[in-house]
């Protein structure tokens, strides 16, 4: 227990680093720019307004509000305070509604649509690349090129792509929204359907894009590890052919473990820009409509939630990792 | 290094990703010489005009026509008048009076030949309203205009408003193109702003793989300095570089991409400025990378006899530690160029992109064709060359890469 203790000790330690990193860039970074972000919103406010100290005052007013007439380090604790009180300000484009009301309507859209979609497109494409590496010949001619096709098409390429075929032109699919538009959140059946039926497009287009890439990475691994010496040991014992493949399999699975928690940022980055094109009512189309309103609390919120997302969906695949990996296993022996 | 160039060449792979990349670097080069000009220029003033040639009408109508008798111009002139509302119709009619219907709907010759043998405007179909009826009686009316009139008169309004009668154009009248003044091919039609998507596409194109090559290069530039500084000098420089891009991994690239994009304000962002931060939030890969293949090659033995004779450490590593890696940092840089392209589309398709009065990009085309909604309008060509050029590029680059793999890695040849 004591190796595991170690492990996950350090992977806590990294979280709460990068966790506390993020805050701060997430913090810093707009402050950082020559441009005044009040001074943009007041003229926004102020279009048309030729009277220069109601100007001012509403200038004032917003710098009271955001608080940005005091010290960048006092500022900084208050951003934190409200932070952990979940308070992320009022937004601009939908006022008075508070960030945290949009971002936990929107937070919920995003993970049913993206974790599984992931985890399928991952595991398809797993599986194929350790049959194409398996059974070289007919996989590498036909599926290796295709795959690679796939995987290099953009999220929401593939989101067009099949919006306009399945929606657009064979009409078997609503063309946009999480769910019919004449309903109202709720529990029934009906309302259910409606959620499937509109969850079907976005969720195909997000696994059709990842398991090209995860096929190519898997067969890599798993030719890589066909030929190591303890296969050919395993041939010359006569050992089934099944049962090596599955201990390649195994071997193989971990640097794709790793892979997938190196990429998931990238990953979510790409659906989320796909859940635009169908106006998923998840943290994409909200970041879009904020980045379009120029609401900046609500931007920088979104973006707060889905670094916090990613260092969580990271953290927990280095926890899985350290289960599954027998050097941790090994390293908890000694 | 001819000898490195010679195997990578033979790596089908890699020569796949290479001709098609060039393919369209080459296209990106000639293309403007055909068809030189702003590639911004707006010259349709509706949106999103249908792929064709454009035949002035105007002109048209002033050149001297040729008579051809064609025996099949009736029924084309027909067909594509029918509309599709106006064959359901027909075909409603025939369902009321009971005649059967034994052929497609698309066949316009057999259905105006039913339609001519049993159409009467004097019969009334059972349950069939007075306007419905009427609506066949102009239907069948338009249709022998069409079938009958055989010339269009151009005439001319005087001051007072009379119309004096011109010039004639006869159903048999031809014009050559080639006689035509104006005529312009529009290959794939125009955008929502009325310009030339494939003028537009190619000049986009270009301004994307220029946004990917300078991301790729300050990415790999930097990313290639860290991981050599972390990988030989070790010790609290490594751990400094590393606890930076471990942090910097984890946290997403494009996430702070927003920010940064959204910080500079659309006034400030030119295509060169979001290829500069794209490049600055995309180095940890190479970083990585560069820096455990220099752990590798850190203690070996033709380093350290470097290192004895007194070498300098700029020495050392331009001779004897970037030779090694060199097709490490090479697919690096092409993996970099790839995703530096990817990003900046989504940043635009976000909103977050170049400032859209300068250049196009490819991100900044699908913007806008998704903003006046191509994609359910049926206008394809305003949005699926731009997906099918981002694929194509960052395929071949991505076949290159893989290409590479193989003849540095010999484990995965096949």
């Amino acid at each position: 227990m004591k190796g595991y203790r170690k492990y996950f000790g350090k992977k806590i330690l990294w979280f709460v680093i990068t966790l506390i990193v993020a805050v701060i860039l997430n913090f810093i970074l707009p402050r950082l720019m020559p441009a005044d972000p009040v001074a943009a919103i007041t003229g926004k406010m102020a279009q048309g307004m030729t009277d220069a100290t109601a100007v001012k005052e509403i200038y004032e007013r917003y710098e009271k509000e955001f608080g940005t007439n005091k010290p960048m380090i006092e500022q900084f604790w208050i951003f934190v305070k409200n932070m952990f009180k979940g308070d992320l300000g009022t937004s601009f484009s939908q006022y008075p509604r508070k960030v945290s009301d949009i971002i936990s309507s929107a937070i919920g859209w995003t993970i049913a649509l993206q974790l599984p979609a992931i985890i399928v497109g991952w595991l398809l494409g797993n599986i194929l690349g350790a049959l194409a590496a398996y059974v070289r010949k007919f996989f590498d001619k036909v599926l290796l090129p295709l795959s690679l096709f796939l995987s290099n098409v953009p999220a929401f390429g593939m989101a067009v792509v099949l919006l306009v075929v399945f929606a657009v032109n064979l009409k078997v699919a609503p063309i946009s929204g999480g769910y019919a538009f004449d309903m109202i959140p709720n529990l029934s059946w009906k309302f259910i359907a409606s959620v499937i039926e509109h969850y079907q497009l976005p969720f195909w287009s997000i696994v059709l894009i990842s398991i090209g890439g995860q096929a190519i990475g898997m067969r890599s691994m798993s030719i890589y590890e066909l030929n190591a010496d303890y296969v050919k040991y395993a041939r010359f014992l006569g050992i089934k052919d099944r049962k090596i493949v599955g201990y390649v399999f195994r071997n193989a699975m971990l640097p794709q473990v790793t892979g997938l928690a190196l990429s998931i940022g990238t990953m979510i980055g790409g659906a989320l820009v796909a859940e635009i094109i169908f106006s998923y009512p998840g943290l994409g189309s909200t970041m879009y409509a904020a980045v379009t309103a120029a609401d900046y609390p609500l931007i920088s919120a979104t973006t707060l939630i889905i670094t916090f997302m990613v260092l969580v969906v990271t953290f927990l695949l280095d926890i899985v990792y350290g289960f599954i990996d027998p050097r941790v296993k090994a390293a908890q022996l000694d | 290094m001819k000898n490195t160039l010679r195997q990578v060449f033979h790596s089908s792979k890699f020569v796949a990703g290479f001709v098609i990349f060039i393919a369209i670097l080459l296209l990106l080069f000639i293309y403007p010489l055909i068809n030189p000009g702003n590639p911004l220029e707006m010259i349709g003033v509706g949106t999103f005009a249908k792929p064709g040639t454009y035949v002035s009408l105007y002109d048209a109508i002033n050149t001297e026509p040729e008579t051809l008798r064609l025996s099949d111009a009736d029924d084309k002139r027909l067909a594509k008048q029918l509309s599709m509302e106006d064959r359901v119709a027909m075909i409603e009619w025939f369902d009321a009076m009971g005649i059967a219907v034994d052929f497609d709907m698309s066949d316009t010759e057999a259905l105006l030949d039913l339609w001519d043998s049993h159409y009467d405007p004097a019969t009334k179909p059972k349950g069939m309203t007075q306007a419905k009826r009427n609506y066949y009686k102009r239907l069948n009316n338009a249709l022998q205009e069409l079938k009958a009139g055989d010339e269009i008169i151009i005439a001319e309004s005087d001051e007072a408003g009379v119309l004096t009668e011109n010039d004639t154009v006869n159903k048999t009248d031809y014009v050559n193109v080639n006689a035509v003044a104006n005529v312009k091919v529009l290959p794939l039609g125009t955008d929502n702003f009325g310009r030339d998507v494939l003028k537009e596409l190619v000049s986009a194109t270009g301004t994307s793989i220029l946004i990917g090559l300078i991301a790729g290069a300050v990415a790999t530039i930097i990313g290639l300095t860290f991981g050599l500084l972390a990988g030989y000098m070790g010790g609290i420089a490594d751990d400094i570089i590393m606890f930076i891009t471990n942090v910097f991994t984890v946290i997403p690239g494009f996430v702070l991409l927003i920010l940064i994009s959204y910080s500079i304000g659309q006034d400030q962002r030119g295509a060169s400025v979001v290829a500069l931060v794209i490049g600055l939030t995309s180095w940890t890969w190479t970083a990585r990378s560069v820096r455990s293949q220099v752990i590798s090659l850190r203690n070996r033995d033709h380093v350290n006899l470097s290192k004895l004779s007194g070498h300098s450490l700029v020495r050392i590593i331009m001779t004897d530690i970037l030779p090694y890696i060199a097709s490490y940092v090479v697919m690096a840089f092409i993996l970099q160029v790839s995703s530096g392209i990817l990003s900046e589309a989504q940043l635009s398709l976000l909103g977050l992109g170049p400032k859209t009065t300068e250049v196009p990009t490819l991100g900044l085309m699908m913007n806008w064709s998704m903003l006046y909604s191509a994609h359910t309008n049926g206008s394809w060509w305003a949005y699926f060359p731009v997906i099918l050029t981002i694929t194509l590029i960052s395929f071949s680059l991505n076949l290159m890469n893989t290409g590479l793999d193989q003849v540095f890695n010999p484990t995965l040849r096949d």
